[in-house]
């Protein structure tokens, strides 16, 4: 019997040769990911252990971006314990602001995250590097000071869905609307301790932002990971970037999958998921007339330069509706870099839009576009839980950047073909 | 061990950003945390919970982020045990790591209504509802969290591991 992608991910990083679902083991990793926010509460489980050194410096990444550059003293403080640990331990890949991006738009940018890895981030939407075929998976804060310590972690090896997108995209529609149409079908607990595996032709015509996106809510159907093969794409994608050698693992074409799921993507239309839950999802000509008050263009979901250029598009020559806030957030220093030179920073400025430094900002409800009672968003990102976005009384519509930046023009959720 | 307590009762999909939302996560101070417990939701939790209450959730309890403040909040906050229809992955691993007994049955969430005083074995997983009498069985452990529970969480094992 072969195996999946992931089977065989998780039994490279042990001593087995083969693994099967539901078995536990104990695995070595080859990345730990950390945040502001969750990093904290790592050191400090770390300082529990008692030991004064860390598995191996060059595979730990420590990212300040929730709450970054500090928006209040709390997290300043925060911000500083997770500094004053990378110095202590000399870990490389910390990244100062200035250097930082979204942690997940980052780490495949600077080639930490590679095919056929184990990399383990105390943060749910490390399941984005599952574009580039890697098991990542969020973890907790215990796990990655446990990961920190000894380069190991335990994994449950998850059951597999196959899900086959083929057909032609209609336009406007992208990873995200696939991703939210795929989430509103099975639910949120859809792929539950599941890796999902995302194939057929119109994932390998898909651009590796467009992937990224997709794996990226993995987690919204509660997956483990959302496993993309690796192919000429991914390894042109990484070519200048490595920062290691690796090796890709792709399923067998005997594999045991739990489920295969077929869909023809030339009946999807662009998608928006309405409040509460991402898979609240209705075609974008079915949303009705729903006025919003700010639209959000950013986040590890849809933050890289293929979203930022889809948004300049649409907003090149016109301008944002008089009562809608406009924030669109560059995932990384880099995307910001080519989003100036591109033109597409001067485009939304001229629109009547905030073009912001990296940052998570507004998508946890952090900083930086905070709503108030009874206001609504349309973003980008990948929740709309209760809450999300601020005021629990607010409310959060998630779509692509193509229908928020729609939206942003219009004042109300809009196909993006009414405003060209 | 046996723990005994006051349900609270909550339905399926109870995301971490409802048990503590993240305008509270520029604290990572348990105590802080615990007092904006679950807020958004059920805005006088913090005030009602006692030690060794227990609550029960639907399907998916504590989807959505991987941040350990949430069951470290429900932990601090007094609550003894979480029993839900199906756990969220990553909710399910830190509960564990941390030392925050849950338990999955189907049954007794579906049956055992809010404000009821249960009692729990934990190493049995048996579950009974002192107003009914009624019991339930909760899905054992596999062994390997059997003995992580047992080390005292995660960290502990390490410190074993590591240090001998
Ligand atoms: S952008 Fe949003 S979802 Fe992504 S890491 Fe930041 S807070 Fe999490």
């Amino acid at each position: 019997m072969g195996m999946t992608m992931v089977e065989k991910i998780i039994a490279a990083h042990t001593d087995y040769d083969t693994v099967k679902p539901g078995q536990i083991v104990n695995a070595r990793v080859d990345m730990v990911l950390g945040n502001d926010v969750t990093a904290p509460v790592a050191i400090k489980e770390f300082e529990k252990i008692g030991i004064d050194r860390v598995f191996d410096k060059d595979r730990i990444a420590l990212v300040p971006d929730h709450f970054t550059p500090n928006k209040d003293i709390k997290s300043a403080e925060h911000a500083k314990m997770v500094r004053e640990f990378a110095w202590k331990y000399n870990i490389t890949y910390y990244f100062e602001i200035g250097q930082m991006g979204i942690e997940h738009c980052l780490l495949p940018e600077k080639g930490l995250a590679l095919p056929g890895e184990i990399i383990v981030g105390a943060d749910s939407h490390t399941c984005s590097y599952g574009a580039l075929n890697a098991l990542a998976t969020g973890v907790g804060s215990t796990d990655i000071a446990a990961a920190m310590a000894t380069g190991r972690l335990w994994f449950r090896v998850p059951e597999t869905i196959k899900f086959v997108y083929s057909g032609k995209l209609n336009p406007w529609v992208g990873g995200k609307d696939l991703i939210l149409y795929t989430i509103g079908d099975i639910g949120v607990d859809g792929a539950l301790y599941k890796a999902m595996e995302f194939t057929g032709e119109v994932i390998e015509n898909l651009s590796m932002d467009g992937r990224m996106t997709m794996s990226n809510m993995a987690i919204e159907a509660g997956g483990k990971c959302g496993l993309i093969a690796c192919d000429e794409k991914t390894r042109e994608y990484l070519k200048d970037r490595a920062v290691r050698d690796y090796t890709p693992y792709n399923s067998d074409p005997d594999a045991e999958y739990a489920q295969v799921i077929e869909y023809d993507v030339s009946k999807i239309e662009p998608q928006v998921a309405f409040p509460h839950l991402p898979e609240n999802t209705r075609p974008v000509s079915e949303a009705g007339h729903i006025k919003v008050d700010q639209a959000v263009i950013g986040s590890c979901t849809n933050g890289r330069i293929e979203d930022l250029r889809i948004a300049a598009r649409i907003l090149k020559g016109k301008k944002v509706h008089r009562d809608v806030r406009c924030i669109i957030i560059p995932g990384t220093q880099a995307i910001y870099k080519q989003a100036v030179q591109e033109g597409l920073a001067e485009i939304f400025i001229d629109a009547g839009a905030v073009v912001s430094t990296p940052t998570c900002g507004p998508c946890l409800g952090g900083h930086m576009g905070i709503l108030a009672k009874g206001e609504r968003a349309i973003s980008t990102t990948n929740r709309n839980f209760v809450g999300r976005m601020g005021h629990p009384e607010s409310e959060v519509y998630l779509a692509s950047p193509a229908v928020a930046a729609a939206y942003a023009i219009k004042g109300y959720i809009a196909h993006p073909e009414e405003v060209l | 061990m046996r723990l005994q307590g006051k349900v609270f009762k909550y339905g399926d999909n109870v995301d971490t950003d409802v048990i503590i939302p993240a305008r509270y996560l520029n604290s990572s101070d348990p105590a802080e945390l615990a007092r904006h417990c679950m807020e958004d939701i059920d805005k006088d939790f913090a005030k009602k919970v006692k030690d060794g209450d227990i609550i029960i959730g639907g399907r998916n309890f504590g989807s959505g982020s991987s941040r350990e403040h949430a069951p470290l909040a429900i932990k601090t906050a007094g609550i003894s045990c979480v029993i839900a229809k199906s756990f969220a992955r990553i909710f399910y691993r830190n509960s564990i790591n941390i030392g925050l007994p849950i338990l999955v049955s189907e049954e007794a969430a579906e049956n055992i209504e809010a404000g009821s005083e249960i009692e729990i074995d934990l190493d049995t997983g048996i579950i009974k509802d002192l107003g009914t009498g009624k019991t339930y069985q909760a899905d054992p452990f596999p062994e390997y969290m059997q003995e992580l529970i047992k080390a005292g969480g995660l960290i502990e094992k390490v410190k074993k591991e590591v240090l001998g």
